[in-house]
């Protein structure tokens, strides 16, 4: 990986809350949402914006977790993480079509990528393990050109859509959010909750830390690292596949929907620091965000833009990340 | 006429000090042996005076020019040149071209450098080695590769990290030989990290003693080796007796 | 880049000879290759010669990204921004400033090379290694399509045209559709791409370059400038991507920022050097002889698809899907790429 300063990487002693990093970070927050507000002049606008921007940025700390769980487990930067995504939506549209509520989607979607990335990691990545960096990088490149290419192939590169029975704007202070954008933010809030208390309070979740902090010394104790890899890239996997289901009813669902996912994910997983997967979830908020008040900052430019704006600072500045490394 | 002149450099990492205001003169032509536990802090002396690491405190100056601070190229440019103690060739060349990448830095015209780099080559005793690729070379011949890399640059002052470590005694002489021969020939000064004492004895117009990052003594091998304090260093045993 | 004779037969002091070097070997292979393709487009069936301009133009591309990927062993995951800089300052120029698509093309080169010498110095300053460098090159070319799809400055995400000319012309670089000049000279360019390739690792610069890949620190330590040498390559490598942009938009006369821009694009860049072997010269032209008639044989398939697949009539994607599985199997199976294996074996013996 990245060559750090040593006295940056260090893995956090003990369990303490970084306060002072939370405090610099919400204050940035606080001050870009004062400059939206200079910029704009409106109220509505910005208190639309920040609503926005932190519904979706709860999903992209979801699907952002899967990421940052495979990197920091198996140390595979995971080109194919928005492609699971993809085949999610397309599979939630597929069920809602034959009249299942889209949120019933999930128990579908869910064991469904999970089992595919069992498939996957065991059919080909294991393949690679302990290779340079690049021939994984390679090989999930390849899963996802095969993924959204087989989507295409098979659905057609027409826009579809599912709708979410009883939607509707639901008033938040100024501002407006549909039903589905916030149940698709609560959603996933839970679901990150139940992953970190898998993580941390299972004996899963300890052997899956154990290999992630040394996976010879895993072993040694007595840990299956093939399985863990096996288990911990399914996971990751399943986490696209319930954030493809959420975000179902928000999004034009199109093969290459996923990949604009995965890009978001990518920047959230480097700014929450890459393998740490509470920094996942609050860097999605932060890049919600950002991309909500990049669209006041930068009017007539994509939201897209801002986000990389902020990845591209936080690589060069920050590169690991706003709370360090660690899984 | 003072070579290499080191005053008070110090480097910490996470608090730990590993070099603590260093200082020693090294004379033109003269041989600098660095003994110390392991640990000591003998590397980061080698990294910190050839700006593979910036020093926290100190300067070094190199034929009365200051040199602190300077990145690595820029040293061996201004004459310093360095082995390291893990061996790192390049792996995707052969002997040969490691060697000739070496001369061609050095500034050397394309013509010319892979005959050069060939005799350094030999010089070194590499020479059944010089096609083969440096993947699974042996260490002795690795630590032959870094010597003859080094001395591609042709320096006036060459910094060598343990390059008898990992020979056997059979091997040892032909490279004190070379070494001896280095200074005689080519009035290279020599600064070398050993623990084989037999060569810092031999080789040595004086040493200087590293333990926790500090200058514990410095002086002629002799006496040096008698002090109580460096031998205390080396838990209790006797330098002559370690590694 | 200076090229001196190499003195193969020189003796050294121990009176062995030294070993020959390649080059002159890849130079005369080069040559042969060449004068043995030209009467090509005059053989093929116009269908068949545009696939042949295709692989051309994706072995430019690719030759481009090994120089930095390859030997220099910073793997980059946006050249697509360096192709579609060339393809876009070509168009631009041509479109709203009346200028010749050749010097549109040099003007690409030297902006692309500018571009990738300051990604290049961010990344290198802020020590970006492995996974942070890819998604860095990548973030940057995904910022410029962004940027062009919402710039008027470009015409967003229109894009531009090529205005059609009545006549032919080379200064133009505009003849009839199934003309072979569009052939004859992106061979030529090709041609030139891998002279300059075969010139840059023999070199002083391709050296350093390779030395500093292997092992950055002893690089430094045997005295070689390692930024300089890493940007130097970064730039030429641009530049030689850039061209394929440039004559990309000449030949099909038509470019948009997906197209130019796209993370496809960069895609297009690696595969061909993967699939024929990463850091040879030869690979990404293998490569791209592979993957160039993929698609137009996917293409073929799926107008006229067997019965039991009758409803994938007129889909697209298979041929990318085709890639992705020849790609997972090169990397799992022959990591080198085809060449490096080939090479790797004959060596051996
Ligand atoms: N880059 C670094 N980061 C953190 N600590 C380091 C670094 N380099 C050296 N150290 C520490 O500094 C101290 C001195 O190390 P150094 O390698 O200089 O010792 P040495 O005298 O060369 O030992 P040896 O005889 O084993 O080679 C050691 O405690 C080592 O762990
Ligand atoms: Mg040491």
């Amino acid at each position: 990986m990245a060559t750090l300063d040593p006295d940056e990487v260090r893995a956090p002693t003990a369990r303490a809350v970084p306060w002072l990093r939370i405090g610099v970070i919400a204050a940035l927050v606080v001050l870009a949402i004062g400059l939206a507000y200079v910029r704009s002049g409106s109220g509505v606008v910005v208190v639309q914006a920040v609503a926005t921007g932190v519904l979706i940025g709860g999903v992209y700390g979801l699907i952002a977790m899967g990421l940052t769980l495979i990197f920091g487990v198996l140390d595979i930067v995971n080109f194919a993480h928005g492609s699971f995504l993809a085949l999610a939506l397309f599979l939630t549209f597929g069920l809602t079509q034959a009249g299942l509520h889209p949120y019933l989607a999930l128990a579908a979607s869910v064991p469904a990528m999970f089992l595919l990335g069992v498939l996957v990691q065991r059919g080909v990545l294991a393949g690679a393990m302990g290779k340079p960096l690049e021939n994984q990088l390679l090989i999930t490149l390849g899963i996802s050109l095969i993924i959204e290419n087989g989507l295409l192939l098979f659905f057609g590169a027409n826009p579809r859509s599912v709708a979410l029975p009883g939607d509707r704007g639901v008033p938040i202070f100024e501002a407006v959010a549909n039903l589905s954008r916030i149940l698709a933010f609560v959603g996933a809030l839970i679901l990150a909750g139940l992953l970190y208390l898998l993580l941390q309070r299972t004996r899963l979740g300890t052997a899956i830390r154990a290999v992630a902090a040394n996976d010879t010394g895993a072993q040694l104790v007595g840990i299956d690292t093939r399985v863990i890899y096996a288990v911990t890239f399914a996971l990751g996997t399943a986490c696209a596949g319930a954030a493809g289901t959420l975000v179902a009813p928000l999004v034009t669902i199109e093969p290459t929907t996923g990949s604009l996912f995965n890009i978001v994910a990518f920047v959230v997983v480097v700014l929450g620091g890459m393998g740490n997967v509470v920094g996942a979830l609050v860097g999605g908020l932060v890049i919600g965000l950002a991309e909500q008040l990049g669209g006041i900052y930068l009017p007539g430019q994509s939201p897209l833009l801002s986000v990389f704006i902020v990845f591209v600072l936080v690589l060069f500045l920050r590169p690991q990340g706003l709370f360090g490394r660690s899984a | 006429m003072t070579l290499l002149r080191v005053d008070g450099i110090s480097k910490s990492f996470k608090g730990l000090r590993a070099v603590d205001e260093v200082s020693f003169e090294v004379a033109e032509g003269s041989i600098l042996g660095v003994i110390g536990p392991n640990g000591a802090g003998k590397t980061t002396v080698f990294n910190l005076i050839t700006g593979a690491l910036r020093p926290d405190t100190g300067r070094v100056h190199l034929a009365g020019r200051e040199i602190t601070g300077h990145v690595p190229h820029q040293v061996t440019a201004a004459g310093m040149t360095r082995t390291f103690q893990l061996m790192r060739p390049f792996y995707s060349m052969t002997v040969l071209e490691n060697v000739t990448v070496a001369v061609l830095a050095g500034g050397a015209a394309r013509r010319t450098a892979r005959t050069a780099a060939a005799e350094l080559i030999e010089r070194v005793g590499l020479g059944r080695w010089r096609d083969a690729p440096t993947e699974g070379l042996p260490t002795a011949a690795l630590k032959r590769l870094e010597l003859a890399r080094a001395l591609a640059s042709k320096p006036r002052v060459l910094l060598l990290d343990e390059v008898l470590a990992g020979l056997v005694p059979a091997e040892r002489a032909p490279v004190m030989e070379l070494l001896e021969r280095l200074r005689t020939e080519d009035g290279v000064t020599l600064v070398f990290v050993e623990h084989i004492m037999a060569a810092v004895m031999r080789l040595s117009d004086s040493v200087l003693v590293l333990d926790l990052g500090r200058v514990l003594t410095s002086g002629a091998p002799e006496e040096v080796t008698r002090d109580p304090r460096v031998i205390e260093a080396y838990l209790g045993e006797d330098p002559h007796a370690h590694a | 880049m200076t090229t001196t004779t190499d003195t193969p037969a020189a003796e050294t002091a121990a009176g062995r000879p030294l070993p020959r070097l390649p080059w002159n070997r890849h130079l005369v292979a080069i040559a042969v290759l060449a004068v043995l393709l030209v009467p090509l487009p005059l053989i093929l069936p116009a269908a068949q010669a545009s696939v042949a301009v295709r692989v051309l133009i994706f072995a430019l591309m690719s030759i481009g990204w090994n120089m930095m990927s390859g030997f220099g062993g910073m793997f980059s995951f946006g050249h697509a921004a360096y192709f579609g800089i060339g393809a876009y300052a070509c168009a631009w120029l041509l479109v709203e400033q009346r200028v010749s698509p050749w010097i549109g093309m040099l003007a690409g080169m030297v902006i692309a090379a500018a571009f990738a010498a300051l990604i290049g110095f961010l990344a290198l300053r802020y020590k970006l290694r492995g996974a942070y460098f890819a998604l860095a090159t990548f973030a940057f070319a995904e910022m410029l399509r962004l940027w062009a799809t919402n710039s008027d400055f470009v015409n967003r995400a229109v894009g531009y045209h090529v205005p059609l000319r009545t006549d032919s012309s080379w200064w133009w670089l505009q003849f009839e559709p199934s003309s072979p000049n569009y052939f004859w000279i992106a061979l030529g360019l090709t041609v030139v791409a891998l002279v300059v390739s075969v010139q840059f690792v023999r070199s002083r610069a391709g050296q350093f370059t390779k030395a500093a890949r292997d092992d950055e620190e002893a690089a430094a330590a045997v005295g070689i400038p390692v930024m300089r040498y890493k940007l130097l390559t970064m730039a030429l490598s641009a530049a030689i991507t850039a061209v394929a942009g440039a004559f990309y938009v000449q030949y099909f006369l038509f470019i948009d920022p997906d197209l130019a821009f796209g993370s496809s694009v960069s895609i297009q860049a690696i595969l061909p050097a993967v699939i024929g072997g990463v850091a040879t010269i030869w690979g990404p032209v293998i490569g791209s002889v592979v993957m160039g008639p993929l698609n137009d044989v996917t293409a073929t398939m799926l107008r006229n698809p067997p019965p039991a697949l009758e409803f994938l009539q007129g889909r697209s994607g298979l041929d990318v899907i085709v890639y992705g599985i020849l790609l997972i199997i090169i990397v799992l199976v022959l990591p080198k790429g085809i060449y490096g294996t080939i090479r790797q074996r004959w060596s051996r013996r």
